[in-house]
C-alpha cells in the first residue's frame, strides 16, 4: 500500500511542475513588501535552485524573516509575483504550497507528544496510518529521535526540540524547505553538530532549502548559493565562495564578514596608493591599471596582523583600544585617525591598551570600490 | 525569645483571622436557631443536621442552587465562547482602534452592576426574558466577558505566532488547527477564565435579584426572602450559607496553580 502511494503521489503533484523546468526553481519577480508605511522588503528579483543550499545572510531585522514568510505564503507581497516551479503562485495560500518551516525558537505543538508531532503534516494531508508510521519511524531514525517518540516537546532539550522540528520538516517531502537561523538558539556544541547533518539530511530529497542565517562563518560551512540581505534588499546572489571573494558592493562585504569589515577610503595617483598623508604605496599586480581616483578600500580583519606576513603588506601605525585574546587568535581593534580598524591573527598577541603600535596591512587581500559602490578589484 | 521562635505567631493569627467567620458560619450552621439566639457557644452543644436535610428536601430552598448554578454556568459558557475569538484577534492582529477597544473593554468592569439593573429590568421585560436563567446569564456577561477576553489575550500572547504559521505551514486550515492545538495549549488559561467567569457570576447579588422573581430565582435571594417570612432561621441561613462556599472550592481546585496568573490577566 506505501509503496503505491509513493509512485501514485508523485504523479498527481508533478502535473503542477511545467515541463522544461528540469529543477525545482523559486522565482521573486519584482516583489515589494509594504507594512503601513514601512517598506520590508524593497524591489526583489531573484531565483533560488534546487539541490544546493540557498543561504540567506543578513543581519537582524535585515529582512530575512519577511522574505521567508513570503516564500512559504505567510505574507502577500504588495506587489510583484513569486514563482515556483514555472508557476505563479503569489495568491496560492500557504497550506496549498507543500513547504515546511523550521524557526529560530523551537516551535513544536505542545499538546503533541514527539511521534504526533512530526506526524502531523501527514495527518492533516489524510496519508494512510500504516504509512504515517513507517515514515515518522524513518525520519526518527535519521534525526536520533527514536527512543523520544513518546516524549512531550516540554521534556526534551533544547536540541531535541529542534530536531523533532527538523524532523515534522522533513517527513512531508515538501517541495521547500524555509529553515529561518534554526540553530541560532543552540548551545556551540549541539550547533556544530546539526550544522554537519543539516546539508546531508536535505541531499537528494528534491527540495529548495532556503537558510536564513546572521553568521558569515555559517554560509561559508554550508557552502551552496548565498544572498546577502541588508535593509530589505537582496545586495547580491550568487554562490557563496563567490560573494564572499568578489562582494559586488560594500554592503555586501559589510553582511559578509565577522569581525566587521574595515573600511576607509584610499587615493590612487601616480601608481601609488594613499591612506593619508603618512600612510602610501605602490600599486602593483591587478592594482596597477586601476584608474587614478578615489576609491573605498576594504580589507577583511584576518589581512591586518600586528606581525609582518607575506611580501606585499603595508604598515600602519595606530593606538591600541581593545584586545579580545581566544585560545589561538587575537582580535585586535585599533585607531588611525578617529576610524576604528580591526585586526584578527593567530597566535596572541598581548597588547597593551592605550599604546601605539605597528599593523601590516595584507594588500593583496583588500577588496576596491568605485565611489557609486560597485566592485572594482578584489 | 529569639525571632525564629515567634515566627510562627504572625502566620498563625493571620489564617485565625481569616478563618474565623468561615468556621462560626459552620458552627451556627449545625445549631438550633435556639441555641443561635440564646447562648454564645464555640461548639455546638446540641449538634443538629436538621438545616441541611431541610435544604436538601424542600424545593424552595434546592431550587435557588439550581437556579443558581444554572444561569452560572450558561454565562459561563457564553462568555468563555465569545471570548475566545475576540482575545485571538486582539493577540494575533492590529486593526484600526484595537487598543483603544480592548482598554474600553474592560471599563465595562468600572462601573458598578447597579447601573445596569433598571435598564436591563426593562428590556428584559420587553422581550419576555424576565424571570429567566438566561436573562442573568445574559446580564453578567456584560462583565464578564471583557475579563474572560482580557484573560484569554494575555495567555494568548504568551504562545509565540510562530506556533500559529507552523500550522498553517504544516497544511492545517485555521479552524483544525485553532481547535486541535491552540486551544489545548492555552487550555490552563481557558479553564482560569471558566473560574472568574463562575466566581464573579456565583456571588453577584443584584442583577441576579433585579431579573428573577419566582422561577429562577437564585439562592441569595431565597435566603433573603425566607430570613423575612418564617422569623429568623439562623441556623437554616448558616447552613445556606456554607453551601454557597462549596461550588467556589470545588471549582478553584482545578485552577489552583493557575490561579495567580488569573488574577495578573494572564500576563507574568
Amino acid at each position: 500500500m506505501s509503496r503505491l502511494y509513493r509512485i501514485v503521489i508523485p504523479f498527481i503533484l508533478k502535473p503542477l511542475s511545467v515541463p522544461g523546468y528540469p529543477f525545482m526553481t523559486l522565482e521573486f519577480k519584482n516583489v515589494v513588501k509594504r507594512v503601513g508605511a514601512d517598506i520590508h522588503i524593497y524591489d526583489t528579483s531573484v531565483e533560488f535552485k534546487e539541490e544546493e543550499f540557498n543561504i540567506l545572510l543578513g543581519t537582524t531585522l535585515a529582512g530575512k524573516t519577511t522574505l521567508m514568510q513570503l516564500m512559504a505564503g505567510l505574507e502577500k507581497p504588495t506587489s510583484g509575483e513569486i514563482w515556483f516551479n514555472g508557476r505563479d503562485v503569489t495568491n496560492v495560500s500557504v497550506q496549498k504550497r507543500n513547504v515546511s518551516m523550521v524557526h529560530q525558537t523551537f516551535i513544536n505543538y505542545p499538546n503533541f507528544n514527539v511521534f504526533e508531532n512530526i506526524a502531523s503534516p501527514l495527518r492533516v494531508a489524510g496519508v494512510a496510518k500504516s504509512e504515517i508510521t513507517i515514515r515518522v519511524e524513518q525520519v526518527a531514525d535519521l534525526l536520533k529521535l527514536s527512543p523520544m517518540l513518546g516524549r512531550k516537546p516540554s521534556e526534551l532539550s533544547g536540541g531535541q526540540q529542534q530536531r523533532t522540528a527538523l524532523a515534522r520538516a522533513l517527513v512531508k517531502d515538501a517541495d521547500m524547505v524555509l529553515l529561518d537561523e534554526p540553530l541560532a538558539n543552540l548551545d556551540y556544541k549541539l550547533r556544530e553538530e546539526l550544522r554537519d547533518e543539516l546539508p546531508r539530511l536535505f541531499k537528494g530529497r528534491g527540495c529548495t532549502v532556503v537558510y536564513a542565517t546572521s553568521e558569515p562563518a555559517e554560509a561559508l560551512l554550508l557552502g551552496g548559493y548565498t544572498a546577502t540581505v541588508h535593509e530589505g534588499r537582496i545586495s547580491q546572489f550568487g554562490k557563496t565562495p563567490e560573494v564572499y571573494r568578489q562582494p559586488a558592493n560594500l554592503r555586501t562585504a559589510r553582511v559578509f564578514s565577522d569581525p566587521p569589515i574595515n573600511a576607509a577610503a584610499v587615493q590612487k595617483q601616480a601608481g601609488r596608493f594613499a591612506l593619508n598623508e603618512r600612510v602610501s604605496w605602490p600599486a602593483n599586480g591587478r592594482h596597477a591599471d586601476m584608474p587614478d581616483g578615489t576609491y573605498m578600500m576594504a580589507i577583511r580583519p584576518h589581512h591586518i596582523a600586528p606581525v609582518a606576513h607575506g611580501a606585499n603588506t603595508v604598515d600602519v601605525e595606530g593606538t591600541v583600544l581593545v584586545t579580545e585574546l581566544s585560545g589561538s587568535e587575537s582580535v585586535v581593534h585599533f585607531d588611525i585617525d578617529d576610524q576604528t580598524w580591526i585586526s584578527q591573527a593567530h597566535g596572541i598577541h598581548p597588547l597593551e591598551i592605550g599604546a601605539r603600535a605597528q599593523f601590516h596591512l595584507d594588500i593583496g587581500g583588500a577588496m576596491f570600490f568605485d565611489l557609486d559602490d560597485k566592485l572594482v578589484v578584489a | 525569645m529569639t525571632m525564629a521562635k515567634v515566627k510562627w505567631l504572625a502566620p498563625t493569627l493571620y489564617i485565625v483571622f481569616l478563618m474565623l467567620p468561615i468556621y462560626w458560619l459552620l458552627n451556627m450552621s449545625f445549631k438550633t436557631t435556639n441555641e443561635i439566639l440564646n447562648t454564645f457557644s464555640l461548639w455546638p452543644n446540641e449538634f443538629t443536621t436538621d438545616n441541611y436535610v431541610k435544604i436538601f428536601t424542600d424545593p424552595t430552598w434546592y431550587n435557588g442552587y439550581f437556579n443558581s448554578l444554572t444561569y452560572v454556568i450558561i454565562n459561563t459558557v457564553i462568555s468563555v465562547t465569545v471570548a475566545l475569538p475576540a482575545a485571538y484577534a486582539f493577540s494575533r492582529f492590529r486593526f484600526l482602534g484595537d487598543k483603544h477597544l480592548f482598554f474600553w473593554l474592560l471599563t465595562n468592569r468600572m462601573a458598578p452592576p447597579a447601573v445596569f439593573a433598571l435598564p436591563f429590568f426593562q428590556l428584559y421585560s420587553a422581550v419576555g426574558l424576565f424571570d429567566t436563567p438566561i436573562a442573568v446569564a445574559l446580564a453578567h456577561c456584560l462583565f464578564n466577558i471583557p475579563l474572560a477576553v482580557w484573560i484569554l489575550e494575555g495567555f494568548m500572547s504568551g504562545v509565540p505566532k510562530q506556533l500559529d504559521e507552523t500550522a498553517y505551514v504544516d497544511g492545517y486550515s485555521f479552524w483544525r488547527f485553532f481547535i486541535r492545538i491552540f486551544l489545548p495549549t492555552i487550555a490552563a488559561g481557558i479553564g482560569v477564565a471558566m473560574f472568574f467567569c463562575f466566581m464573579f457570576s456565583w456571588v453577584e447579588l443584584l442583577l441576579a435579584k433585579t431579573l428573577t422573581s419566582v422561577a429562577a430565582k437564585p439562592i441569595a435571594a431565597t435566603m433573603t426572602r425566607t430570613a423575612s417570612t418564617a422569623g429568623y432561621e439562623l441556623g437554616l441561613l448558616a447552613a445556606a450559607g456554607t453551601l454557597t462556599i462549596v461550588p467556589g472550592a470545588f471549582v478553584i481546585y482545578f485552577v489552583r496553580n493557575y490561579i495567580a496568573k488569573g488574577f495578573a490577566l494572564g500576563r507574568v
